[in-house]
């Protein structure tokens, strides 16, 4: 089967932690330019996926491509092609916004001079032109995270990875990174996103995954996946199932339908 | 070549972090001085040093102190990179671990040198000197920096160990025993006699014994072997320790992708 050129395509990933199963047969295949929802309980298994999938820590079986290159033997090609958004803002809280910006730029292996200019390109583009000689220390919760998503975007990536990117942001804050992953979704980077928000992923997905215990058990856009669930409730109005009924029947913990909206 | 340049970088990060922080660096060098201060005049009068003189012993053992002092700022550092997600972050770019590590190994010795400056000052100020010439005195600096080479790679690996920058404070109250069961304040002759045995092989006692002896200052020496062998263990010791805590702390690093 041939892989996408850019996108990501697991197969069969195990991962164990001690005794415990986390990753149990995970497979997933996100086309080239498209945004990708993971979704699913907590436990379920997106970190341990995402981590995976941007080679922080190798699968005990199964095989991953990422962006055209083999995660698992060939690590270091992916990490040149690849972007990670983790939970956590992870800049350094003592540098300023420029500083960390160049930082990774030169890690990555960019120039000096062309570090510095995409740096400022960076800085511009996330508004954080004001802030960039502050230190990371005195940022709001929403510039931290505007530059923790420029910092990922430093080498010009093919495919970015977003881990519940916006966990913990206020609402204005969130509508702010949404519109600056919706942009690099329109630029043709390859989007995987992990979220509990199910509102995040029906904005923002093209299709959803969904993960629960250490599997995908429906794949689809938003609305085949609301589809699956059909049009048979029972309710006074006609209206398609939304998002979180779709997550609670097709992760099992079906009983707070209703209870959850 | 990439290498090279990836440990550059991570080194000048450290030096930012002098810029952006002067006053916690400031706060960093001047403890060790505070701390020589208080041993030499506090304490000072009531140590019975043979001939007299108790900077001229101290001040070598406050340098040999100063070394130690960096494994538990390096701990720190380790720890704190992890719960900040920073150490992730450069793993998922193409920077070597190898680079990673050496960086933090440059970062340390220059922190280092600039501790020494600043003791060494400290000691000048107080009446201390070396008394027999730069080529020792060179060489005692060596000694004491070839320590702190040796220490860099215990602190990466308890850094990795350790996870956590909470776990991190249990090395800072281990270090203070490590380093007074030593010949840095004291001769281990003055020790119960199982405690001195200890205090005379530890490897801070070697530095401090040898340079001691390079830089002309009272060794207040016991004739142990291992104060007789000052120099030898001083170059020993730390061949030692690097050869077990590299290659741990590069399995240690190597194990954060499991």
């Amino acid at each position: 089967m041939a892989y996408g050129e850019d996108g990501i395509r697991a197969r069969g990933l195990v991962k164990r932690f001690g005794g415990a199963t986390v990753l149990d047969g995970f497979d997933l295949r996100v086309g080239s330019g498209t945004v990708c929802g993971l979704l699913g309980p907590n436990g379920a298994g997106k970190t341990t996926a995402v981590r995976i999938l941007t080679t922080l820590i190798r699968p005990d079986a199964g095989e991953v491509r990422v962006a055209g290159q083999d995660a698992i033997r060939q690590p270091r090609q992916v990490r040149y092609r690849i972007g990670l958004v983790g939970q956590n803002a992870s800049v350094d809280e003592i540098l300023t916004g420029r500083q960390n910006l160049e930082m990774f730029g030169r890690l990555g292996g960019l120039g000096a001079r062309t570090a510095r200019r995409r740096a400022g390109e960076l800085l511009a583009r996330f508004g954080l032109d004001e802030a960039a000689g502050r230190s990371v220390a005195g940022y709001s919760g929403g510039q931290r995270r505007r530059l923790d998503l420029a910092a990922s975007l430093i080498l010009t990536p093919q495919v970015i990875f977003l881990d519940e990117p916006t966990t913990g942001l206020d609402p204005a804050a969130r509508i702010e990174v949404w519109a600056r992953i919706r942009e690099l979704a329109d630029t043709g980077t390859t989007v995987l996103l992990t979220t509990q928000y199910l509102e995040e992923a029906d904005r923002l997905a093209d299709r959803i995954a969904l993960l629960d215990a250490g599997r995908i058990v429906a794949e689809g856009t938003p609305d085949e996946l609301k589809a699956k669930v059909g049009p048979d409730r029972v309710e006074t109005i006609t209206r398609k199932p939304t998002l979180d009924e779709v997550f609670l029947r097709l992760t099992g913990h079906e009983t707070t339908v209703g209870a959850a909206r | 070549m990439t290498m090279l340049r990836d440990s550059s970088t991570l080194t000048r990060r450290i030096l930012l972090h002098w810029r952006q922080r002067p006053v916690s660096v400031l706060l960093g060098l001047l403890f060790p001085v505070l701390l020589v201060l208080m041993f030499g005049y506090l304490f000072g009068g009531a140590m019975a040093v043979p001939d007299g003189d108790y900077i001229a012993f101290l001040i070598p053992g406050m340098l040999a102190m100063t070394m130690l002092f960096g494994l538990d700022a390096m701990v720190v550092a380790v720890t704190t990179d992890a719960a900040k997600g920073i150490t992730e972050r450069i793993r998922s770019m193409p920077v070597s671990g190898i680079a990673v590590l050496a960086g933090r190994c440059w970062a340390d010795l220059l922190n280092a040198v600039v501790g020494l400056v600043v003791m060494i000052a400290a000691g000048l100020a107080m009446g201390w000197r070396p008394e027999h010439g730069i080529g020792s005195t060179l060489a005692a600096l060596g000694l004491l920096l070839w320590l702190r080479f040796a220490l860099v790679w215990i602190g990466i690996w308890l850094g990795l160990l350790l996870k956590t920058p909470e776990a991190a404070v249990s090395v800072q109250v281990l270090v203070w025993p490590i380093g007074f069961v030593s010949s840095a304040f004291v001769s281990p002759d003055t020790m119960p006699g199982w405690l001195g045995a200890i205090a005379d092989w530890n490897p801070l006692s070697a530095t401090a014994t040898a340079i001691r002896g390079l830089f002309g200052n009272p060794t207040w020496a016991s004739h142990t072997w291992a104060a007789d062998h000052a120099v030898l263990l001083a170059l020993a010791w730390p061949v030692v320790l690097t050869a077990i805590f590299l290659p741990l702390a590069w399995r240690q690093y190597r194990f954060l992708a499991r």
